[in-house]
């Protein structure tokens, strides 16, 4: 097996082990049901992951996520109580999150400011900006919300595929897609693995940088987008500390935080992973939030101590 | 500085370019922007709110706006000096917030088994310490990317402290302890402990920092931490070392916070303090790419961002509006601090004066 698999084979078997080991103590745990609902509640952090996973890829991060899953919901709402059809609104704010992703990439690149500091401001700005639009929960009444929940996909074994995960999985095939038969994603991960080599290649870092930004802000404003139509109602405070989350699906999908390795199919079952904890833990019903919270720490702290060790012993940067 | 800016007077000839000189030396001092934005906001405030200025003793104590805004950021600027020091090796301690939250949530547990409270002070630090500790491992020994290796703590540690509520089965337990509360709420004299408590830890880690050689051993190893490593430096105990600092710092922060509100409240106490302190380093002049600490400066830091959020109160304009105030002046300091920006603004404003 190539070197560079490993984490991502790591990935899938933790996952795998997880789900074994929730169908030996629970009844029906074993059942698409299952698999339907933890895709379906965890379609709009695995959509924001994926673009996290772009941004990480390159060497950098992204903490605006969570900002702008609760912007891009206040927003819908609102603009859904002066009549506007949600997938207007959705277009709307899918560019706006292509905009902001694209003006933070621009000043990381420009100014040559850590890009932690910079979505750290971009963070404060949407939240900020969620607090002016209202400091209620609104609800999207419109018609389509209910068509979108209601639309989803019949699996065998009693289970379905809800609409929001099934845009989540179509959109996660379009990043698979950029990341590996492009050549900007073959510039993502040269960024990422070697910047001063990258930048000798002639690889355009600006365009590059601000285009993954851009990304990022795309994906994460479709993963607010999925949370505002899946939850029909726009909340100031949703998504709050949703970018830890997205970077642990990222970490816990076998992405090197360093930049250069990893794969995006990997923070698919790094956000399932995370999804199978708190379903695990709900599942056993005398365990309570906290759990959840300890339990993700010590995955991630597990996995980065595993992919420290991989680095270590296979020297996996040079090989990939 | 800035009161000796606007004593100088321009006067005729080569005194002028003298002056000049002079006034641009004391413009390129790092201390004159922060300085001058604290001034800013100050007198803005001044104009703004009659009285913010006045300062009386009421109750045996001061009072006054001015010592409010003091009061409020002695937690912040506690945690903003330890992110200092980790900022300066180059690393980042997000968990602040969170061992906040553990200590709080200790103090609580103990308390009501019925500890001495000077035993639950020491406790409290050590938890601190502790943490500090676990974050030193996974950045000095197992080499783990600061940002990473603190998120782990930071996800947890709320987990953390909710557990240790759980243990004897409370949620959001409230006590009382007249040694905390004295140290967090009490006031010595007409000055409010806590203050005093912090002027202490500050000129305690002054003297470390700038008065042993672990000062400049910690800025080398953020400068350059391979040439520090060559030069016979222990890298990992010095990276350690700032880790345990910043825990430190936490820790006494937890206490005062805990203190003040008598309850332990791991889900939302100090929520985005770690950012604030980080904004508060930032705003000092403190580089992320590391190598230097400012202790002082990152004080003033967290006194501007203080003052802006009071400032923000008086002003009448919703409390909604703090995040995104916030968000643009940090963004304008950053800004103001790349050369890439200032020069391009300077050409601009060069080609459309021609």
């Amino acid at each position: 097996m190539r070197e560079r698999y490993l984490p991502l084979a790591a990935t899938i078997t933790v996952f795998v082990a997880l789900f074994v080991t929730g169908g030996i103590l629970y009844k029906h745990f074993f059942s698409t049901l299952v698999i339907g609902h933890i895709l379906a509640d965890n379609a709009f952090i695995i959509t924001a992951a994926i673009g996290t996973t772009f941004v990480i890829l390159s060497g950098g991060i992204d903490l605006s996520i969570g900002s702008m899953i609760g912007f891009v919901g206040v927003v819908m709402a609102r603009l859904d109580t002066v009549g506007w059809h949600p997938l207007e609104s959705a277009v709307l704010m899918l560019s706006f999150g292509m905009l902001f992703g694209a003006f933070q990439g621009f000043i990381i690149d420009f100014c040559e400011i850590q890009p932690f500091i910079i979505t750290l401001a971009g963070l404060f700005m949407l939240r900020g900006a969620c607090f002016m639009v209202t400091l209620d929960s609104i609800p999207i009444r419109h018609p389509f919300v209910d068509a979108f929940a209601g639309a989803n996909i019949p699996l065998p074994g009693g289970g379905f595929l809800a609409s929001s995960a099934i845009v989540m999985l179509v959109v996660l095939v379009i990043a698979i897609v950029i990341a590996h038969f492009t050549r900007f994603g073959t510039n993502v991960y040269a960024i990422g693995g070697d910047r001063p080599s990258a930048i000798l290649m002639g690889v355009p870092i600006r365009r590059t940088t601000i285009m993954i930004y851009a990304l990022g802000g795309f994906y994460s404003a479709l993963g607010g987008v999925i949370y505002a139509l899946y939850t029909s109602s726009g909340y100031p405070l949703a998504g709050t500390g949703n970018e830890l989350n997205a970077i642990a699906a990222v970490v816990l999908g076998g992405t090197l935080l360093t930049g250069g390795v990893g794969m995006v199919a990997g923070t698919l079952f790094g956000g399932m992973i995370l999804g199978l904890i708190a379903t695990l833990i709900i599942f056993n019903g005398s365990l309570n939030g906290a759990w959840i919270m300890i339990t993700s720490g010590v995955l991630l702290f597990l996995f980065i101590v595993m992919q420290r060790s991989l680095v270590g012993s296979f020297s996996l940067r040079r090989t990939a | 500085m800035t009161t000796e800016e606007s004593t100088v007077q321009p006067t005729a000839g080569g005194e002028t370019r003298n002056l000049a000189v002079r006034l641009r030396t004391i413009a390129g001092h790092r201390a004159v922007w922060p300085l001058l934005a604290l001034a800013v906001l100050l007198i803005a405030d001044g104009f703004v709110a009659p009285g913010f200025f006045t300062i009386r003793i009421q109750e045996g104590r001061l009072f006054g706006t001015l010592i409010d805004i003091l009061y409020r950021a002695v937690p912040p600027a506690l945690l903003a000096l330890g992110m200092s020091v980790v900022i300066g090796t180059k690393g980042i301690d997000l968990s602040v917030g969170s061992v906040i939250a553990v200590v709080g949530a200790t103090i609580a547990w103990r308390i009501h088994e019925g500890d001495p409270h000077l035993v639950i002070l020491i406790i409290a630090i050590a938890v601190g310490l502790l943490c500090g500790a676990w974050n030193g491992f996974l950045v000095a020994v197992l080499d783990i990317q600061p940002i990473i290796a603190t998120l782990i703590l930071m996800v947890s540690g709320r987990g953390i402290g909710l557990m240790i509520n759980l243990i004897y089965g409370g949620t959001n337990p409230s006590f009382e302890s007249p040694l905390l509360q004295g140290l967090s709420v009490g006031h010595i004299s007409l000055i409010p402990t806590r203050l005093i408590l912090f002027a202490a830890i500050f000129l305690v880690l002054w003297l470390l920092i700038r008065r042993t050689a672990l000062g400049l051993f910690l800025e080398s190893v953020g400068g350059n931490a391979a040439a520090a490593n060559h030069a016979g430096i222990n890298t990992r105990l010095i990276k350690y070392s700032a880790y345990l600092i910043s825990g430190f710092c936490a820790g006494w922060a937890g206490v005062i916070l805990t203190a003040d509100t008598h309850t332990s409240d791991p889900v939302s106490v100090a929520l985005f303090s770690e950012l604030d302190a980080i904004l508060a380093v930032v705003i000092g002049g403190g580089s992320l790419a590391g190598g230097r600490i400012y202790l002082g400066m990152t004080l003033i830091g967290a006194l501007i961002i203080q003052t802006l959020t009071t400032s923000i109160l008086m002003s009448g304009l919703p409390p909604e509006y703090n995040l995104l105030v916030k968000a643009v002046v940090v963004l304008f300091v950053l800004l103001l601090q790349s050369n890439n920006f200032r020069n391009a603004v300077v050409s601009l404003v060069r080609r459309t004066s021609r």
